[in-house]
């Protein structure tokens, strides 16, 4: 009997190898994983470095000239790669969309979790998730359709341009930083409210001096992961921005981004050409964002327990 | 548990004569939904006293607690019928202004509950609403309401600070603190010192007793001793009724109830 359990003791059972297998494959799929994000890393670091380091093309050259035609070449014999059109143009529809999407989006979660707890938020909860999954392809052509024409007959011009963009992705990311935001008011302990109403505070101070305050953090990082969203969307935008990679004069002249100038280009270039390097360029500084995107959002959140 | 006789309750009356009353209620029931959890509660509590209500878990403190100073209108389908009186008004009546109510009857609750403020802006929270802005008045205010809840040495030279990074006992006397800076006449406590140590309980019952000259103090407590250390009067709560109602001693060393008995020598709880 004794002898029994002390062999048993030192013996490899079922149970072991088992976990044992379950390391194994949870090792093998990391793996694969980190490979894969870091060859993407890799890939799109060299072509999109490429620019300069074979085409010559002067870095501040790239970020500061507005003449995007990196097909032909200057007087000193490096393409015309300047990105200051479509970085200006991602940076102005990301801004200008955040800016007005957050008022509507606290707004709307302020009556999900503090004003209609019950009611409120069972109806519009599923209609956020609703929106949240419709693709930006639907979006991209309500913009043209309804968007565009509204923006040409009230302000004149094409109608395409940074104005009717911003539209789309106020839209777009919208639900997502709704319902972002909610998440975060939701996360809000209740015996916060609890302590301020007792205190004789009324609804409205509970909620802007108690609960808002107190989910600033996570109100941030919505905003923020909404601001991403925005700058990486690429087809909604292409549909109404007008895809002309000039400095924007005004909110209604056609513009371009980042990404619309690089879904247009990409069918359109030879590989290794200096043309399609450059629109690797431009995709290198999407993912440079993205990384600065992701470095914010972990930043706030560090901030924002309780 | 046993089920006893709910015809069964002495409830001492208080001569108003003789004792001043700060609140009482009036044939008080609550309802979570449908479900009755009190069942036509009439106590009167005297001004400058501490009253306990102790009573199993379960039976109806917290919410009878809660409903004093109508905290269980935030939450959705609870209704209270009868009335809680205070300054000769019915407080649960309509056109009551909760929020100013609030303000005359503080609370703290049984778990620490300081904002993710600095422990100045923690106290100056309510005065601030009340529109007191002059930064001397409420230095001052913070001063006084800390030495009243015996934080003020522990903590004078870190008022600027979270007051997330104080203990829990701590938190609660600042919790305390904070609901006495809105100069309440009444302060309800559902077991303060439930989530505390036993140094820390025994600070804030210090706290309790101390301030028991200016305030009219309702608290809860699970803890049989406390309420026998700290109240002048103790209400025994069974299943949503108060079955005895006296001054403390006489709750603890001679019930006149048989439930009150049991309970007070441990029988059930
Ligand atoms: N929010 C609530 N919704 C529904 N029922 C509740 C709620 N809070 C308390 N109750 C019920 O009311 C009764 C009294 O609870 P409570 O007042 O918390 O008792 P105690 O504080 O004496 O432990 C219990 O039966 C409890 O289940
Ligand atoms: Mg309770």
């Amino acid at each position: 009997m004794n002898d029994e359990i002390k062999e048993k003791l030192l013996k490899k059972s079922r149970a072991t190898r088992s976990e044992f297998r379950g390391r194994i494959i949870s090792f093998v799929c990391t793996a694969i994983i980190v490979t894969v994000v870091v060859s993407i890393f890799y890939f799109v670091a060299s072509k999109g470095l490429a620019t300069f380091f074979s085409n010559k093309v002067n870095l501040w050259d790239f970020l500061s000239k507005t003449i995007w035609n990196p097909g032909s070449t200057d007087s000193h014999g490096s393409p015309q790669a300047g990105a200051l059109p479509m970085i200006v143009g991602s940076f102005a529809v990301t801004i200008l969309s955040a800016v007005i999407a957050t008022p509507f989006a606290i707004a709307t979660a302020v009556f999900m979790t503090e004003i209609s707890p019950n009611k409120g938020y069972k109806i519009l909860q599923p209609v956020t998730e609703l929106l949240v999954g419709i693709p930006s392809v639907v979006y991209g052509f309500i913009g043209l359709s309804v968007v565009v024409p509204f923006v040409r007959h009230t302000f004149g011009g094409t109608g395409f341009g940074i104005l009717a963009g911003t539209f789309v992705l106020f839209v777009m990311i919208l639900p997502t930083v709704t319902s972002m935001s909610v998440d975060a008011l939701r996360a809000v302990p209740r015996y916060y409210r609890e302590a301020s109403l007792a205190l004789g505070a009324t609804r409205w101070q509970t909620i802007y001096k108690v609960v808002l305050r107190s989910s600033a953090p996570g109100l941030a990082t919505a905003v923020v992961f909404g601001m991403s969203r925005a700058f990486g969307e690429a087809l909604a935008v292409q549909m109404v921005i007008g895809n002309a990679a000039l400095l924007p004069h005004n909110l209604v002249s056609p513009a371009s981004t980042l990404t619309s100038v690089l879904t247009m280009g990409m069918g359109n270039t030879v590989m290794g050409s200096a043309a399609n390097n450059a629109l690797w360029s431009l995709a290198l500084l999407l993912l440079l964002m993205s990384l600065v995107f992701n470095l914010v959002i972990n930043k706030i959140a560090k901030r924002g327990k309780f | 548990m046993q089920n006893y006789a709910s015809e069964d309750r002495y409830i001492k009356e208080l001569d108003p004569k003789k004792h001043e009353i700060a609140l009482s209620t009036e044939d008080l029931h609550v309802f979570y939904g449908t479900s009755e959890a009190i069942h036509g509660v009439s106590l009167p509590f005297e001004r400058f006293k501490i009253t306990a209500l102790i009573g199993a878990s379960g039976s109806g403190k917290s919410t009878y607690l809660r409903s004093l100073n109508r905290m269980n209108d935030n939450i959705e389908g609870t209704r209270v019928d009868g009335k809680i009186m205070y300054r000769d008004i019915d407080i649960n009546g309509k056109g009551v202004n909760v929020y100013e109510m609030r303000k005359h009857i503080g609370m703290v609750f049984q778990r620490p509950n300081p904002f993710s403020k600095s422990i100045y802006d923690n106290i100056t929270f309510a005065p601030k609403r009340n529109g007191i802005k002059n930064k001397k008045v409420l230095d001052e205010l913070v001063e006084t309401t800390l030495k009243q809840a015996a934080l003020w040495d522990q903590v004078k030279d870190q008022l600027d600070q979270s007051a997330l990074a104080l203990s829990g006992g701590q938190q609660q006397r600042l919790c305390i603190a904070r609901a006495i800076a809105m100069k309440p006449d009444i302060l309800l406590l559902d077991e303060p010192a439930s989530a505390l140590d036993p140094i820390s309980t025994s600070t804030v019952e210090d706290t309790l007793l101390s301030l028991k000259d200016h305030y009219t103090i309702i608290i809860v407590t699970h803890n049989m001793q406390q309420a026998g250390r700290i109240s002048d009067y103790t209400a025994f709560f069974h299943l949503g009724n108060v079955l005895e109602y006296d001054i403390t001693s006489n709750v603890f060393q001679r019930p006149k109830i048989q439930a009150t008995e049991d309970y007070v020598s441990g029988r059930f709880g």
